[in-house]
């Protein structure tokens, strides 16, 4: 058997984000060492007032009108955080082949939004399907936004979409590494995005289960590993890497935010909403294998936890099995600050960590105000930033409903590491 | 119902479709797609945009009809004036 050549390594060197609270990784970062949450009162169809964590960034910056008005609030998303991961990688696409870029946008959901605004509309008209739009199709495609951000840009190499419940931030990142390493393209966008606060089917059906997060003040309503907590709080969101193989970031002067050095993705195999520890555990060894790193290794464990009572117990219990004997890792939380953006979720929640290489600080979980027992380890860090001398790894959970479970791991890059 | 009545009603329904587009200067008799940027389905968009607004159905043979400004006046107004349509731009 012919023996495989050695995998070629893949770095970040670039992000776009829009995140409930900072539409740059600069300002998101001020908000997670400052505590500053993103989740505010908003109404939703049907339902009237809910929460959610709202992004406020600028859809005319990198967008027509007329193509804001023809696509979709993901694609503009996708759009928005492509363009300003382009800029802060300093990579000039009129310099690359067009054909070698690859756009890899991970999604929970991708239709609801339109779907139901037509429906809403087809009322107003008596049902009569005449005046069902000929935009809807290629709104509620599932590429959609990927393809969005290929015809703003002009990229004509390939774009997808990947369904992976709320992990797919996460794996829309494992895709762009693995299309780079087969060398099907020489630069790849990679993340994921959501719209989903603009369907009111999302809130109502974590409603109906009983996982809808609630306070009277929405800032304090995503609480992960707190005693009280009651559930998701839902976010649109959205935030995108450049990656490229690490001989040509190096070749370009390109700067380097990280490494991907490990991945992971599996399935429970269990049940369709319920997640299981023993294989959150099996996900984040697998990653770890992969990266050829102890846990003892790692630096950050960025959590998945959504403030649901039994999913944070089951991440909780993962961690102490993997992590359990790791006296330098430490763990925090997102959502605790922006609510679950679902489909942008894991790259976003690996981007808010990413300055710990250069800023040597640990962002809280926040909302922490009684610690629920059950879920608890000591290497939490809760309510203020922590400082470290020195973050070289951080890994990144990212789990999803159908049992899909999913790690990122990222090394600080040093130009001795070369 | 005038012909400039109908031509604003056509340039505010362009407008809404392509929020962009200059429509100050829209020679009525030169193909729309070529003094804007216009595609097939902002053409859709005009057909869904009268069909809401103005009851007013264009079938698809006929949509060559609305190529220019000045075609879309011709054909337009027996269909604004069969419905007694008189109502400003803005309706």
């Amino acid at each position: 058997m012919r023996a495989s050549p050695p995998l070629s390594r893949v770095v970040l060197t670039g992000v776009g984000l829009t995140s409930p609270n900072g539409n740059d990784l600069g300002s998101f970062r001020h908000a997670l060492l400052e505590g500053v949450s993103g989740v505010v009162p908003f109404e939703t169809r049907h339902m009237g007032a809910v929460i959610a964590g709202v992004c406020d960034f600028d859809e005319r910056k990198h967008q027509s009108r007329k193509a804001r008005r023809r696509g979709t609030r993901a694609g503009s998303i996708a759009i928005y955080c492509a363009h300003e991961a382009l800029n802060a990688a300093g990579a000039d696409l009129a310099q690359v082949d067009p054909s070698r870029v690859g756009v890899y946008v991970g999604t929970t959901e991708h239709g609801n939004v339109e779907t139901e605004q037509e429906i809403a509309s087809l009322r107003e008209y008596d049902d009569d399907t005449r005046y069902w739009s000929h935009h809807h199709n290629p709104r509620t495609v599932a590429n959609n936004p990927a393809g969005e951000v290929t015809i703003n840009l002009g990229i004509t190499g390939p774009h997808y979409c990947i369904g992976a419940a709320c992990a797919a931030g996460n794996v829309g990142i494992i895709q762009a590494v693995q299309q780079l390493q087969l060398g099907v393209v020489d630069l790849a966008l990679g993340g994921g995005v959501s719209e989903s606060i603009h369907t009111f089917g999302i809130f109502a059906s974590f409603r109906s289960e009983g996982a809808l997060g609630h306070h009277e003040d929405p800032t304090r309503a995503s609480r992960p590993f707190d005693k009280a907590r009651n559930g998701i709080v839902v976010s649109e969101g959205g935030c995108l890497y450049v990656l490229e193989r690490l001989e040509d970031a190096l070749t370009r002067n390109a700067p380097i935010l990280a490494e991907v050095v490990g991945y992971a993705v599996n399935s429970d195999a269990h049940d369709f909403v319920l997640p299981l520890a023993e294989r959150q555990a099996q996900c984040m060894r697998a990653a770890l294998r992969v990266a050829d790193l102890e846990p003892g290794d790692v630096d950050i464990v960025s959590t998945h936890a959504t403030s649901t009572p039994q999913g944070d117990v089951q991440e909780a219990r993962a961690l102490k099995e993997v992590f359990g004997a790791s006296a330098r890792t430490r763990i925090n939380n997102t959502k605790s600050f922006i609510g679950h953006t679902m489909g942008a979720a894991g790259a976003l929640e690996l981007a808010g960590n990413l300055p710990s290489f250069s800023d040597h600080k640990i962002h809280p979980t926040i909302n922490v105000d009684d610690p629920d027992p059950d879920c608890w380890i000591d290497s939490m860090v809760v309510g203020t930033p922590q400082s470290a001398e020195r973050i070289d790894t951080i890994l990144n959970n990212s789990f999803g409903m159908l049992g899909i479970n999913s790690c990122v791991i990222v090394r600080r890059w040093t130009s001795d590491a070369a | 119902m005038t012909e400039d009545g109908l031509k604003k009603i056509i340039l505010d329904i362009i407008h809404d479709i392509a929020p962009d587009e200059d429509l100050s200067d829209v020679d009525p008799a030169v193909r729309l797609r070529d003094q804007l940027d216009l595609d097939s389905m902002d053409f859709l968009d005009i057909v869904m945009e009268l069909r809401k607004r103005y009851k007013v159905e264009v079938p698809e043979e006929d949509y060559m009809e609305l190529s220019t400004l000045n075609g879309c006046v011709s054909y337009l107004m027996p269909k604004f004036q069969e419905k007694g349509i008189e109502a400003s731009a803005s309706a």
